[in-house]
Parts: structure tokens; C-alpha cells; sequence
């Protein structure tokens, strides 16, 4: 028999394509997922070689940051820059024969969240795009990374990675998790936990039955933010719920060819016995909703805290809390709780699927936005817009008082229209606090899509076991 | 890409840690198709007024640091986004190398792929560098790739570590894809393999 293998282990194994004396290897790629914002260099820089896309077949490009989420962006985009990004995926998708979905596509949405949905993400899968959250994948058990646009030329060129296996870490949550506790506040209390760099160097596999208790919109919430923790990639392994997500999805395997494909799924888990470089275990139970407070993901408190002393950190770290303090606009101290907030968010490829809107729709119901609160609903894919309204969500939504909006990466980074204004404080479902990351001076507090909801209608962050 | 043998030049220090991609080069300015021509956006909001006039006291705008070829910053320098912005900025503004006690792992990688050499030290090796930074001109910082050290303007010598195929990359300004295509005959292996064992993927 040989030694026991870890999951990530397994995954690499199958995709080593050539390896030198000195541990680099050539990665296979399965599927290489591009948006407008990291590939017109890589195509340009294709066409200036003479090359071609080596596997079109294994590429699916679909615009998503900076398209615009209202109704008239079926007339066109109006900012300049855009448009000309917009269009030039467009040409590159037509001239070098990829599977393409146009933005008023019903299927057009976030690139991670498209992947799934249309089932070109599957278990043992390797699976890269010019975007860090790329590691929404990993639920299925999919080694998945986010790649530089060099690299999205290589993969176009060679359909591989020039890649050095990572270290094997494991985050295991045991218990179950209380109620109002979500896949958004394990996420961020492990990185609150392990900080921002806790996962450098590593592939992270999540295990446990709190994860295992999780839906699969709730693995890849989880997944999502691996990156944040610092890793390359999150994984979990594959397990019924995973085959039932899959099958059936419009490029699933069907037939002899699913059978054959199931069969090596079931597989797909870490070995008895197997080495960890890193281990980290959390108590569900310990969980609480959470809140960021500062400007890193890893400035994480659970709801009930107050605004920290930059004095109780360490090193580099105090300077750093006090400049995100001020950039906040807190003050030590505060019982988070009493912040008052501007706007609220619910959407990005952490928290933009048909569950995360439910959620939040179920905390809304018969609520309203409080005075002077701004909301915006931005469903990550047009499909996910669909089902919910199908479901009547974005009804309880608009009645609420929140802006329904198209499908977009929108509010999560700002690169369209979607933007926070100077100072102005926003409760939001995605996965970065960075400075300007919503708009150029704008404050950022990331939670779950109930504690969003809740923040909304209370006009202030909020504890969302209080509504339910 | 441009090969990077060894430096002699002005060190800019940034005491701060996590400094991140939005930092580095905020996204309005991703809305380019092209890889040049970032660098007056470098660290633009902190390196800018919303009017757009210069904020005299940010580093990269006081003398002699407009001129630095070599950043030095707190832990995990570049975390965040994948944007390669991040190094064609920092290139375009002309800084050639970045010294740490960490990096994120992306921004890592892409600053190989663009000639840029990111150097691991320990925290106190980059303290007293960070010291010797502030000195500005009287205190130029040499980095020998070859040698693999950084030299301090007292003469004080830091090795350092790196990964020895990026090295020779990196000497030579080879371009990956190049390599790798004369691997063609394995990754046309490794694809007959696959369709044999896994012909759903
Ligand atoms: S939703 Fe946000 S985090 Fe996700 S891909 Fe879009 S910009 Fe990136």
C-alpha cells in the first residue's frame, strides 16, 4: 500500500504532468474560468507569439466585474473603459472559439458562481482563473486557484501551471453551529483566528461536521475566503450533497461517463493517517455571528464585542489598527452594536446565491430598511436571479426598500457604477474591507447576508438573533 | 522580460504590514488592456488627494524615494487580489525589487514573472533596512541576485533564500511559456492519459 494521501495530496497527484529533478512541476489544468478585467494583456500577449488557446474546450469566460447591474445595460455600457474591456473579452471569446456567456446571457453572472452552476466545476478537478477567489471551488473537492494574467496566458498557451506543490493544512470545525451562526461567520473567525497570512504557503482542507453539516452554497462561502486566510486554495471533500449538486448541471457528465466519474469521486478524501503540515481546530459551538471592525479580514469580532485598543495587538499590527481605526472612523472602545450604517450590501461570489438571498430575505420579511439606510441586491448569476424571483424574494426585497439589481460583481469591488460614497458605512455580504475596496473612502463591514439584513433594518450593526 | 542580475539604488521605506493590492493599485485602474503605464497610479490613494494633487508626506513623493528602485515593507506585502497590475505598477514606476519578512503568495509569483525580485528577510534584517531607508540618498541598498544578499549602506550583508529555477529565470529573463512548450511532447502524454482515465473531464 502506499502512504497515506491527503486529499490535496490526491488531487495533485492525478494533474503532475511532467516534473523536473527540483520539485517543479507542470500542473494540468481542467478548466481555466477568465473574466474581462485579468486577460486582454493575456490574449494580447498571445496574439504578439502566434499562439493559439491550446484547450478551448476546458475555457468558459464570462464578464463580470465591471459590468454595470442595472436594467440599461441591455443598451450598451456607458463608461468608456469598461465597454472597451466588455468588448474585448467579447472579440477574444470569438476569436479563439472558448464557451462564452455574454452579459445579457441569462447565465451570465460572477465567474465563480457561473462555474458551478453550469457544472464546468467538478470534484478532483484542477481549476484556475485570474481572480483570487478562485478558491470558491474548493467546495467540491476542485484543487482551485486564482493566477496572475501571466499565468492566464500560460494556461491559454499550455493548458498547465508551472507550479511547486504547497503544505498540507487542515481546519477542522467541530460541533454544530447555533442558530443565526452562518458559513460567513466560520469563514471569518477561522481568519480572525489565524490571521491573514495564517495560510501562506498552504492548501487548507476544512473538515468536521460543522462543514459537513453545510450546504454546498455554504461550502463555497467557506472556500471563498481561503484566500483571505492567506491560502492558495481551500478544498472539501466531495460527499453525497457534492454528487447531488452536480448531477444533472448542464456540463456534468451523464450516463456511463457519470457512473465512471462517481466512482473516482468517492475517493477523493484524506487518508487515515496522513501528514498535516498545519493543523487548527475550531468549536462551532464557540461561534458567534461576527463582524469585521477594521480593514483586514482578519479584524474580526463577534458581534457582542466593542471596537479594539490598537495598544492590545502586537508589532506592525498596532500601527496597522490604528491607521484602519481612523480610516474607519471608530473609536476604541464602542460597543459594535451602537455603529451606525449607511448602506448594505448583499451579494459578491462569497455570499451572491440563491441561499444567501434567502437568508436575507427571511430576516427582511415584513421589515423595512431603517431611515436613511441605502440597500442593494445584486444575485450573482441571472439564473440565481430567476429562482428568486421565482421564489418571490426580490418582492420582500424591493418592499423592504432595497434596490433588486442584475447580475455582477458589482458593490464588492466598485469597478462599475456600484460604489460607496467618501465616509459613507456599509454592511456588506462580500469578502474584502481593504481601503476604497467599495468605493474611495467608503467603510466596510463584512457579515454574513442575515446580519446584513438585520444591520439594515436596525440602521446599525446588529446581533441577527435578536430578529429571528 | 527584462533579466535582473543585481541593484544599487534608492530604497523607499513602506513600516507597514498587509499592504495589499487595492493599496498597491486600486481597481479603477484595472480597467486597462494594457500592461504599461501604471505607475503614475502606484499607491494612488495614498499617494493622491481625491483631487488629485500629491499628499507631500507619502514617500514615493518626497525626494529622493521618487527615484527608489527597491521597496521595503512590513509582513505579507501584497496580499489580496491576483491583479498582476499590482507588479506592472510597481515595474512602471521603476521599482525592481521588494524586500519583506513576507509575501502573499500570488503577488509572489507574478513578481517573477515580470522581472521584479521579491526578497524574503527576517523582521530584523528588514528593520535595519528599513532604518537604512530612511537615510534616503546617503543610504543606496545594493541587491546581488547571483550572490543572493542584500547589501546595507554600512556594509552589513543579509542573505537570502530563494527558489533556484526561479533564480536562473530571473538571471536569464526566460519566458515561461517558451519553456514549457518544449515540454509539448509531455503535456500531449499526460492529455492521451487523461482521456483514457478520466474521459468526463
Ligand atoms: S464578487 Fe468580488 S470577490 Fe468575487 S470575483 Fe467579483 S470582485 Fe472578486
Amino acid at each position: 500500500m502506499s502512504a497515506p494521501k491527503t486529499l490535496y495530496d490526491k488531487i495533485w497527484d492525478a494533474h503532475v504532468a511532467h516534473e523536473a529533478p527540483d520539485g517543479t512541476c507542470l500542473l494540468y489544468i481542467d478548466r481555466h474560468l477568465v473574466h474581462e478585467v485579468t486577460s486582454p494583456q493575456a490574449f494580447e500577449g498571445l496574439r504578439m507569439a502566434g499562439r493559439r488557446v491550446r484547450c478551448p474546450g476546458r475555457t468558459i469566460a464570462v464578464p463580470d466585474h465591471n459590468v454595470p447591474t442595472t436594467r440599461d445595460r441591455e443598451q450598451g455600457i456607458a463608461n468608456e473603459e469598461s465597454r472597451i474591456q466588455v468588448e474585448t473579452l467579447d472579440r477574444n471569446a470569438r476569436e479563439f472559439g472558448i464557451h462564452y456567456y455574454p452579459v445579457n446571457d441569462i447565465r451570465q453572472g460572477i465567474v465563480h458562481i457561473v462555474g458551478p452552476e453550469q457544472g464546468w466545476t467538478l470534484p478532483g478537478m484542477t481549476v484556475v482563473c485570474g481572480d483570487s477567489h478562485t478558491a470558491t471551488h474548493g467546495a467540491f473537492g476542485a484543487l482551485a486557484h486564482g493566477i496572475g494574467t501571466s499565468e492566464v496566458e500560460h494556461v491559454l498557451a499550455t493548458q498547465t501551471l508551472i507550479q511547486k506543490k504547497s503544505k498540507n493544512m487542515k481546519v477542522e470545525v467541530t460541533g454544530s453551529l447555533g442558530p443565526g451562526v452562518t458559513a460567513k461567520d466560520i469563514t471569518l473567525s477561522i481568519i480572525g483566528r489565524t490571521g491573514t497570512a495564517g495560510g501562506t504557503g498552504h492548501v487548507i482542507e476544512y473538515c468536521g461536521e460543522a462543514i459537513r453539516g453545510l450546504s454546498m452554497e455554504g461550502r463555497m462561502t467557506v472556500c471563498n475566503m481561503a484566500i483571505e486566510g492567506g491560502a492558495r486554495a481551500g478544498l472539501i471533500a466531495p460527499d453525497e450533497k457534492t454528487f447531488d449538486y452536480v448531477r444533472g448541471r448542464p456540463h456534468a457528465p451523464k450516463g456511463a461517463a457519470w457512473e465512471a466519474a462517481l466512482a473516482w469521486w468517492r475517493t477523493l478524501k484524506s487518508d487515515e493517517g496522513a501528514h498535516w503540515d498545519k493543523v487548527v481546530t475550531i468549536r462551532a459551538e464557540e461561534i458567534a455571528p461576527v463582524v469585521t471592525w477594521g480593514t483586514s479580514p482578519e479584524d474580526v469580532l463577534p458581534i457582542t464585542g466593542s471596537v479594539p485598543h490598537p495598544e492590545e495587538f502586537e508589532g506592525g499590527k498596532v500601527a496597522a489598527a490604528r491607521r484602519s481605526l481612523d480610516y474607519m472612523g471608530l473609536t476604541p472602545g464602542t460597543r459594535l452594536q451602537d455603529i451606525p450604517i449607511d448602506a448594505v450590501f448583499i451579494g459578491s461570489c462569497t455570499n451572491g446565491r440563491i441561499e444567501d438571498l434567502r437568508a436575507a430575505a427571511a430576516v427582511l420579511k415584513g421589515r423595512r430598511l431603517a431611515e436613511g439606510v441605502r440597500g442593494m441586491v445584486v444575485p450573482g448569476s441571472g439564473l440565481v436571479r430567476l429562482q428568486a424571483e421565482e421564489e418571490g424574494l426580490d418582492r420582500i426585497f424591493t418592499e423592504a426598500g432595497f434596490e433588486w439589481r442584475l447580475a455582477g460583481c458589482s458593490m464588492c469591488l466598485g469597478m462599475n457604477p456600484d460604489q460607496l460614497r467618501p465616509g459613507e458605512r456599509c454592511a456588506a455580504t462580500s469578502n474584502r474591507n481593504f481601503e476604497g475596496r467599495q468605493g474611495r473612502g467608503g467603510r466596510t463591514h463584512l457579515m454574513s447576508p442575515a446580519m446584513a439584513a438585520a444591520a439594515g433594518v436596525m440602521g446599525r450593526l446588529t446581533d441577527v438573533r435578536e430578529l429571528l | 522580460m527584462t533579466p535582473f542580475t543585481s541593484l544599487t539604488g534608492i530604497a523607499a521605506p513602506m513600516p507597514l504590514v498587509n499592504i495589499d493590492t487595492d493599496m498597491i493599485i486600486p481597481k479603477q485602474f484595472l480597467k486597462t488592456i494594457q500592461r504599461t503605464g501604471l505607475g503614475k497610479n502606484l499607491f494612488d490613494e495614498m499617494r493622491y488627494t481625491p483631487d488629485g494633487r500629491e499628499i507631500p508626506d507619502f514617500v514615493l513623493n518626497r525626494e529622493p524615494w521618487r527615484r527608489a528602485e527597491i521597496l521595503i515593507a512590513g509582513a505579507n506585502f501584497g496580499c489580496g487580489s491576483s491583479r498582476e497590475h499590482a507588479p506592472w505598477a510597481l515595474l512602471d514606476f521603476g521599482i525592481r525589487c521588494v524586500i519583506a519578512p513576507s509575501f502573499a503568495d500570488i503577488f509572489h509569483g507574478n513578481c517573477f514573472k515580470n522581472g521584479i525580485l521579491p526578497v524574503t528577510l527576517p523582521q530584523a534584517a528588514v528593520d535595519h533596512l528599513m532604518e537604512d531607508a530612511q537615510k534616503g540618498a546617503n543610504a543606496r541598498i545594493t541587491v546581488n541576485l547571483p550572490e543572493q544578499t542584500v547589501t546595507a549602506s554600512d556594509g552589513t550583508v543579509f542573505a537570502f533564500e530563494i527558489d533556484p529555477f526561479r533564480k536562473h529565470c530571473l538571471l536569464h529573463g526566460l519566458d515561461d511559456i517558451g519553456l514549457t512548450l518544449e515540454k509539448a511532447a509531455a503535456i500531449d502524454a499526460y492529455e492521451a492519459r487523461l482521456k483514457a482515465e478520466r474521459p468526463w473531464v
